[in-house]
């Protein structure tokens, strides 16, 4: 049984964000895999919330704009993104990350935007979609405004989002996917029903004859307190042949990480997955685009 | 022959459809819900506690504290209980506890008209402690000076044992002496083995209400005429004025070998004036409230001569206990003569244990009870010997495996059949072995390949360390059909499937018309003390065969009474027929008859007690090949075989899904499970399963389980046992395995990534870090 005080269904965006003005304790709430859980435990016990489940025609679907612009609606399940025509076609390593979460059940209920929204190192999609530079769109009472992932996330479970906002659509622009080919290296200690001990996920874009990474996008997941990108590690690397661009980013990462002691993992560990694992997601990522490596 | 058939079981339908009925099923809505309100500090006293604002909460029927619970101390342990009082389980525990010995222990409960009323009236309780430092370690909590977490052990140790074998050659005087002679090949060791949890699905959930004057609870144990008796301790009442209800239950592996927190529930309802109270734990609280098994440290030394056979070992082990006596010593005790039991040596051996109290959750009973970690132990020596010494690893062990005969110089407990050898032997075929083990050889690179194994003895139940008694009831229908009832416990394991089978075998019908009561009903049920040490199937047994050679003959005197001029009566195919096997009549109409006759009506029933004075040892072995990615510390178990004898199958296809269970369990003590606390607090890190990492499917390789059957004498039906001995062997053979890929020796349970990584390091086959 949870300790729900009210739940109020939102009838459309506008309605949310009029709920969430009207309560500043409410509690927004998507797909529930987080929110629930939080409230099972306690820390969100007796609070209210404000439902966006049901805003599907609004905040769902997952669309190629007119501009090539990959447009994923937040209400968007991990499961929806795996299976999109869009993200198989353009953008295949997001839904291959996507469909690491968890397990079945929750990849049918957790959101995408939820997994942004919530601020967590660990969240499956957060690392590609650092490496493929998205566009969060937010709204709030004064309208839109665009956030660049870059500068979304404030610190552990803080991003750049206000009580009475919604995230209302991620962009990948075209030129950000266009020509890349990725891989996704979710690490944990079992191979289902887990959360990453360290999510890597890499990017590149090969020369004409295969030979050569001439852009690398390297981001992790857990690798500090929020999602990161390994801007040392992509300059390492970026325009070397590519096995020497495998050999040298994963000590380069080393660089642009700080990953923490916890008793999940120490820090120790977490910089030899970091060191080991970018040049295995980089290897990868380069097989998908044709590479003999 | 209805025994070794592998019909489905008898719950199947049921329980895939959702029809079987599990305690919360039976539960009536609306109930009152009871909450426990946990300690937030780990070592120390609760010195005051105001529950004003608690009791003042709508909702909120009764807030009960450690101050208000009757001043009585009782044992938790599914044993059976001694006459005797020294060999009594340690009464160490009250219904809740001012003295606070782990973090999150009951200090009060408040029962209310909801989970959220409840839930919200804790957070209203405030509590004062008086603090003592915390102590997770044995060896905190032996220091001189440590606060004694119960004043009846000022030293904390709850129990020390020492055992010396008696010396076979003269020319020692005792196994120090062998442990230091430097013609023989000398080995010392350190093992150390991790607190884990069962992880049954069902969480131990209770209801209970007064009736009639008596306290009835229905609950999911293992152990339920058990739980009666303790119910009666704790709250200090007539055992026959509680009343206890076992439904088919989801899991306990030991866990539910334990009377948790059936007593509590049943004084609850006692105070809110005998209305129905239910009590469900959380996951959370599973991990952390209940019991688990025992991390035991052990010290091993071993002298081998140059042939590679064992003249004499020690082992001194140390348990930590946690807060809570629990099942105590006798878990190391297992586990230390199981060390010394596998391979009995040629000279002598010498064992010592030690039980201590920390404030740990307290662990207790888990499948395997003390083996698991002993094997560890035991088949990481053995390994480390062939190693060092260069031995053949197998050959090492067959070399020195107990013989058929081995009498147990302490207990006697014989070893009436063996297929050890052919177990091994079969599972070394199946997996090529020496082709394995010649391909890796000399490996490089960073994931190489490994093979390994390990082997086991399992004693079959607890005879003679306790009693060991069981009954049996069988009642005839009205159309030839049995009704069995027993005091035996199905607890997902099969049992009540097994239980008909030899129940037909012994009447002489098929398994078909045997209808088991699964649910036992301590006012009805025949006394048998529960499922626990894989001893149903043989003590139990042994009742059921008793019980049905009586009931058949029974069936034969009413036949003879009917057919007085007939010769050599036997029942076949739901006949009896006479000696030349001519059909009388059908079970169906003998049954018919014998109730509604005018000459003579009786009810055919019999009903008797076996109480089983006999023991015997089973057997098995591991083999497991792995693949480990050495630069992130990951083993993927490719190929896992388990081996087993356990004397005759009753059910091979029930038989083979045990094994299949064992081996999951096995393999997450061997590579992730492991509870976490935190050292300051006392804290328990990961008492969830997203955090503690039980494998999932995904995790699994196919798993291969293997027979060799014998013929037990001792057995009813040539049968040994097999509950337990699975989950056994599984962890050192994937360490051997390791081992055999990396040249890396891990000496602690479990092998878990981090830790690879860091041995790897250590070991110079990862440069940077």
């Amino acid at each position: 049984m949870y300790d729900i005080a009210s739940i109020y269904q939102a009838t459309s965006v506008a309605d949310a964000i009029r709920a969430l003005q009207a309560d500043p304790g409410a509690i927004l709430i998507a797909g529930g895999t987080d929110v629930l859980i939080k409230i099972r435990e306690g820390k969100l016990a007796g609070c209210a919330l404000v439902s966006i489940h049901e805003l599907g025609e609004e905040l769902g679907g997952i669309t190629l704009a007119d501009n090539g612009d990959v447009e994923i609606g937040p209400l968007s399940t991990f499961r929806d993104v795996t299976y999109s025509p869009v993200i198989r076609q353009y953008i295949p390593v997001l839904g291959e990350a996507t469909d690491m979460a968890g397990g079945p059940q929750l990849r049918a209920a957790g959101t995408i935007g939820g997994n942004v929204c919530n601020g967590i190192t660990s969240a499956d999609s957060a690392s590609t979609l650092m490496a493929l530079d998205a566009v969060l769109v937010v709204r709030g009472p004064a309208g839109e405004r665009k956030v660049p992932i870059a500068r979304w996330y404030k610190g552990v479970g803080k991003v750049d989002l206000a009580h009475d906002e919604l995230l209302v659509k991620l962009v990948i622009p075209r030129e950000n996917y266009a020509g890349f080919t990725g891989h996704y290296i979710k690490y944990a200690q079992r191979s289902a029903m887990d959360i990453a001990t360290l999510g890597v996920s890499c990017l590149v874009k090969l020369s004409g004859d295969k030979q050569t990474a001439e852009a690398v996008k390297l981001a992790f997941g857990v690798a500090g307190p929020v999602p990161m990108r390994a801007p040392a590690a992509e300059a390492a690397v970026s325009g070397l042949p590519i096995e020497a661009a495998i050999e040298n980013i994963g000590p380069a990462a080393l660089q642009d990480v700080n990953p923490r002691t916890s008793w999940r993992a120490s820090r120790e560990f977490r910089l030899q997955l970091v060191e080991e694992l970018s040049g295995r997601a980089l290897r990868e990522a380069a097989r998908k685009g044709g590479a003999g490596v | 022959m209805e025994v070794g058939r592998s019909i489905p079981r008898v719950d199947a339908a049921d329980k895939v459809t959702g029809r079987a009925k599990y305690t919360d099923d039976l539960c009536p809505r609306p109930v009152l819900e009871a909450k426990i309100l946990h300690s937030t500090i780990a070592n120390g006293w609760v010195k005051s506690m105001d529950i004003s604002a608690a009791q003042a909460l709508p909702g909120v029927v009764k807030v009960l504290t450690c101050f208000d619970v009757p001043d009585l101390q009782y044992p938790t342990p599914g044993h059976p209980w001694s006459v005797e009082k020294a060999h009594q389980d340690v009464s160490d525990r009250k219904l809740l506890s001012r003295r606070v010995r782990i973090y999150g222990d009951d200090i009060a409960a408040v029962v209310a008209e909801d989970e959220v009323t409840a839930q919200r009236a804790l957070e209203l309780i405030r509590v004062e402690y008086e603090e003592y430092p915390v102590m997770l370690e044995p060896e905190q909590a032996m220091a001189p000076g440590a606060v004694a977490i119960h004043d009846e052990h000022p030293d904390n140790i709850l129990a020390k044992m020492d055992l010396r074998t008696p010396i076979t050659d003269p020319r020692y005087e005792n196994v120090e002496q062998v442990l230091e002679d430097e013609t023989l090949c000398q080995f010392r060791g350190h093992y150390e083995t991790q607190q884990v949890q069962h992880c049954h699905i069902e969480n131990p959930v209770s209801f209970a209400w007064m009736e009639g004057g008596r306290i009835h609870v229905v609950t999911s144990t293992q152990i339920p005429h058990i739980v009666r008796r303790v119910i009666g301790q704790a709250l200090g009442i007539g055992w026959g004025g509680v009343r206890v209800i076992k439904p088919y239950i989801g899991g306990g592996f030991g866990n539910k070998q334990e009377v948790l927190y059936e007593p509590l529930n049943a004084w609850l309802t006692t105070q809110v004036g005998g209305r129905c109270v239910r009590l469900d734990v959380s996951r959370e609280e599973t991990f952390r409230n209940t019991r688990s098994r025992h991390p035991i440290s052990f010290d091993v030394a071993a002298a081998v001569d140059k042939q590679g056979r064992l003249m004499a070992r020690s082992c001194t082990a140390i348990s930590n206990q946690g807060g809570y006596a629990s099942h105590g010593n006798a878990i190391v005790a297992n586990a230390v003569t199981g060390f010394r039991q596998l391979y009995p040596d040629q000279v002598g051996h010498h064992s010592t244990a030690y039980t201590v109290y920390t404030n740990r959750p307290a662990p207790g009973a888990m499948r395997g009870y003390g083996i698991p970690q002993c094997n560890f132990a035991a088949e990481c020596m053995m390994e480390d010997i062939a190693l060092k010494f260069g031995f053949d690893p197998i050959q090492l062990r067959l070399k020195n495996i107990m013989p058929l005969g081995y009498v147990d110089p302490f207990n006697g407990i014989t070893c009436h059949s063996t297929g050890l050898r052919e177990c091994i032997l079969k599972g070394a075929e199946t997996i090529g072995w020496e082709a394995l083990r010649a391909q890796y050889k000399n490996q490089t690179g960073p994931v190489r390949r490994g093979v390994g194994m390990a082997c086991f003895s399992y004693k079959t139940g607890v005879y003679p360390i306790s009693l060991e008694t069981a009954s049996a009831r069988m009642v005839l229908n009205q159309d030839g059909t049995v009704g069995l009832q027993l005091g035996a416990t199905e607890i997902g394991q099969g049992g009540d499937t097994v239980f008909c089978q030899m129940a037909a075998e012994s009447i002489g019908i098929p398994t078909e018309d045997i209808h088991i009561i699964s649910f036992q009903d301590t006012d009805t049920a025949p006394f048998d003390t529960g499922a626990y040490a894989s001893r149903q199937t043989y003590v139990t047994g042994k009742a059921i065969q008793k019980v049905g050679a009586q009931f058949r003959q029974k069936l034969l005197d009413y036949a003879a009474e009917l057919f007085p001029e007939a010769e050599g009566l036997t029942i076949a195919r739901r006949f009896v027929t006479d000696g030349a096997g001519e059909k009388l009549l059908s079970l169906a109409d003998l049954a018919t008859t014998a109730f509604y006759s005018l000459e003579h009506s009786v009810h055919i029933t019999a009903e008797d007690t076996n109480h089983c004075k006999e023991n015997t040892f089973a057997f098995g072995c591991c083999f497991a090949q792995v693949e480990v990615d050495i630069p992130v510390g990951k083993v993927k178990v490719l190929r896992l075989i388990n081996v087993h004898d356990s004397g005759r199958l009753i059910n091979p296809a029930l038989a083979a899904a045990q094994v299949h269970g064992g081996m999951s369990m096995g393999m997450g003590y061997a590579l992730t499970e492991e509870m976490k606390l935190d050292p300051k607090t006392g804290k328990l890190l990961n008492g969830n399963l997203l955090d503690y990492k039980m494998p999932t499917a995904m995790d699994h390789p196919d798993l291969t389980a293997l027979f060799v059957e014998t013929e037990d004498p001792s057995g009813p039906f040539g049968n040994k046992a097999l509950g337990e001995p699975p989950a056994i062997p599984v962890a050192p053979a994937i360490r051997n395995a390791v081992l055999n890929a990396t040249g890396v020796a891990v000496n602690t349970l479990p092998l878990s990534a981090q830790k690879l990584v860091e041995e790897f390091t250590k070991g110079g086959l990862i440069g940077h870090v």
